[in-house]
């Protein structure tokens, strides 16, 4: 903008600072509330300034968590989870990266029609199909256990969309070039292909890392083993408690946050450089 | 290097298309042959024919002495450049050149060698840290010569490679090409459809017009003694005239078209052997009208109604004629700068 109008911009600016501090409060609420005395958020006035307890908080909920609520210590629960999300973070994307690339790249016989097979399971969330997937579940013994936390998880309709579609702007003329040079599928796929969709997966890392940290009903249903319980069901087990213990809980909760944020904060650099250095 | 020879190379496409009908064409050892013709007329599909990224329905394809038909690209010992140049933009210039040769299990040292041969000679040494992205286009061109060059391959195809540069560029590269060729002396197949690259490219000249070849010869041959009619007026610029043979036979007073074979029905003349004063052999006057002068500093171009004939005319003539947009002017036609053709077969009728 090259425009100066000292009232617009201190309007535009107001906004922003409005917006911010709605989607920041909460935040804030949660980080002073996990600073607190186990009584004092019970007074009825929720305290505004950080308390004296927070080391404490932290430390209870991290090496003991609340165990008569059925949450096992935060360590645990912030393990199981982020080895939850990794797994189908890192399934989904090479999952949908190769069907995409087997759709995009290779004429074999009924092609669209495993395309849109696919692109069929984009309309069933797994919150429909998770009876059946239970029982497969069950059946093949995977309960309590990361692979049943998982897998099921993996199989992605979006990525394998997105993936195709981007592979689909790529001229043709780069595999060509590769055929020439020697390349076959697999060393096209692998020197070509994967590095020029760096920013695009490092996006959809983002997305299916925050897709599979925050799932709850899933693993609330196949965990029964405390060793297995993920933080976000965690968290949803403590407030369902008769006296929820709202410090800890909310030492969970931003102890639950952290990761989701370190991800986007690692990755954004990743996909932001890609952004900048935009390649025809 | 190589000969390359095509007998009776087909392309069909699905639903019947025929893209390419049946092509005979033997490459030598070392010539650069041009493919010149319209779009849409097959030549950038016979290339990639040659290429082995179309594959080929019904015909005969040897690179040297082996039949290469059902051969994957990378083993037919040719390197392609593409009118896209297809550079890896992920990759530095010094790895796109090397990815091919890494591909084929050269040595590290062996790679690093022709890469730094072949930068030498397209001058792009400077850049072989540069990702593609942060070059020119004829430095991308470069590039992507560069990455044929390195592999010293039997054969190099070009996709039209010089379309997608600025004019000034253009020639300059053109010139550099035919240098480069000279020099390393490559069984070179360039497409094309711009017909002053051709003709000042090609040791041989191959024109195609919908999927068949029209004529092959040197350029100097096509240009002199085109066989059709649609080489006639392909080849050169402006385009031949073509008039119908009752038309100048009405002002033919010096029997200058006593000589033409009789199946004759068309003539065709170039815009530069229409004169503007009366030569000395015999010759045709035709009165015309200018409708539009074109000066184009060292030529004129001279945009003429005839008069008793709806047939666009052009003349090209050296410098600037003392001439005005609306005047009536004469032109003159000598024997010799008569093209004979046939219009119902479309072929030349004399030698």
């Amino acid at each position: 903008m090259v425009e100066n109008r000292p009232w617009a911009n201190f309007f535009a600016h107001l906004t922003l600072m409005l917006g911010v501090a709605v989607v920041v409060f909460p935040v804030y609420v949660a980080l002073v509330a996990s600073t607190q005395a186990p009584g004092d958020l019970l007074r009825g006035t929720l305290p505004m300034l950080p308390g004296a307890h927070g080391i404490e908080n932290f430390t209870r909920m991290w090496q003991s968590g609340v165990s008569n609520a059925g949450a096992p210590p935060a360590g645990t629960m912030l393990w199981n989870s982020f080895i939850m999300a990794m797994a189908i973070t890192v399934g989904k994307l090479s999952i949908s990266l190769l069907s995409a690339f087997a759709i995009v790249y290779f004429r074999f016989r009924f092609r669209m029609f495993f395309f849109w097979l696919i692109f069929i399971t984009l309309m069933l969330p797994v919150e429909v199909r998770i009876i059946p997937t239970f029982q497969v579940v069950a059946d093949l013994n995977m309960l309590n256990s990361f692979a049943g936390l998982s897998i099921p998880l993996i199989a992605s309709a979006t990525a394998t969309f997105l993936f195709r579609q981007f592979f689909m702007t790529i001229p043709e003329e780069m595999l060509e070039a590769a055929r020439v040079d020697g390349a076959g599928p697999l060393k096209f796929f692998k020197d070509i292909l994967m590095p020029l969709s760096i920013t695009n997966i490092a996006a959809l890392f983002v997305i299916m890392f925050i897709y599979g940290w925050n799932q709850y009903l899933w693993p609330l249903l196949i965990t029964t083993d405390p060793d297995y319980y993920t933080i976000v069901m965690g968290i949803q087990r403590m407030t369902s408690e008769e006296n929820p213990q709202w410090h800890l809980i909310m030492a969970a909760v931003v102890m639950a946050a952290l990761p989701p944020v370190l991800v986007i904060l690692f990755m954004q650099r990743l996909f932001v450089k890609g952004l900048t250095e935009t390649e025809k | 290097m190589a000969s390359i020879t095509l007998e009776g190379l087909k392309k069909t496409y699905a639903g019947n298309v025929a893209a390419v009908k049946g092509v005979d064409l033997h490459i030598q050892d070392g010539e650069f042959v041009v493919l010149v013709g319209p779009s849409g007329c097959g030549k950038s599909t016979l290339l990639r024919m040659v290429a082995g990224l179309e594959s080929i329905t019904e015909g005969t394809l040897k690179i040297g002495e082996r039949v290469v038909n059902q051969l994957e690209p990378a083993e037919r010992d040719i390197a392609m450049v593409f009118q896209n140049y297809a550079l890896y933009p992920h990759m530095t210039v010094y790895n796109n050149l090397a990815y091919g040769l890494k591909n084929r299990g050269f040595k590290k040292d062996d790679i690093d060698q022709r890469v730094r041969t072949a930068a030498k000679m397209l001058e792009i040494e400077d850049f072989l840290e540069r990702k593609p992205r942060k070059l020119s286009g004829g430095q991308r061109q470069r590039v992507a010569m560069g990455r044929a060059l390195v592999r010293e391959p039997a054969a190099f195809l070009f996709d039209e490679p010089l379309s997608n540069l600025d004019a000034k560029l253009r020639v300059q590269m053109r010139v550099e090409i035919k240098q480069l060729q000279r020099r390393l002396k490559t069984t070179s197949l360039y497409v094309t459809h711009d017909q002053l690259e051709a003709m000042t490219l090609g040791d041989r000249l191959v024109v195609l017009n919908a999927g068949q070849i029209e004529q092959v010869g040197t350029p100097m041959e096509i240009y002199a003694r085109p066989a059709t009619m649609f080489v006639a007026e392909f080849i050169g610029s402006p385009a031949m005239n073509m008039l119908p043979l009752d038309y100048l036979a009405q002002q033919d007073t010096q029997g200058v078209l006593s000589q033409l074979p009789k199946e004759t029905d068309t003539v065709g003349i170039r815009p530069d052997d229409m004169q503007l004063a009366p030569p000395a052999a015999p010759y045709i006057t035709l009165n015309a009208t200018l409708m539009l002068f074109e000066a184009a500093g060292a030529e004129s171009h001279l945009y003429l109604n005839l008069a008793g004939s709806d047939q666009p005319t052009v003349v090209r003539t050296a410098g600037q004629p003392p001439v005005s947009e609306g005047e009536t002017l004469q032109v003159y036609v000598t024997s010799d700068a008569l093209h004979p053709f046939n219009s119902t077969t479309g072929k030349r009728t004399a030698h």
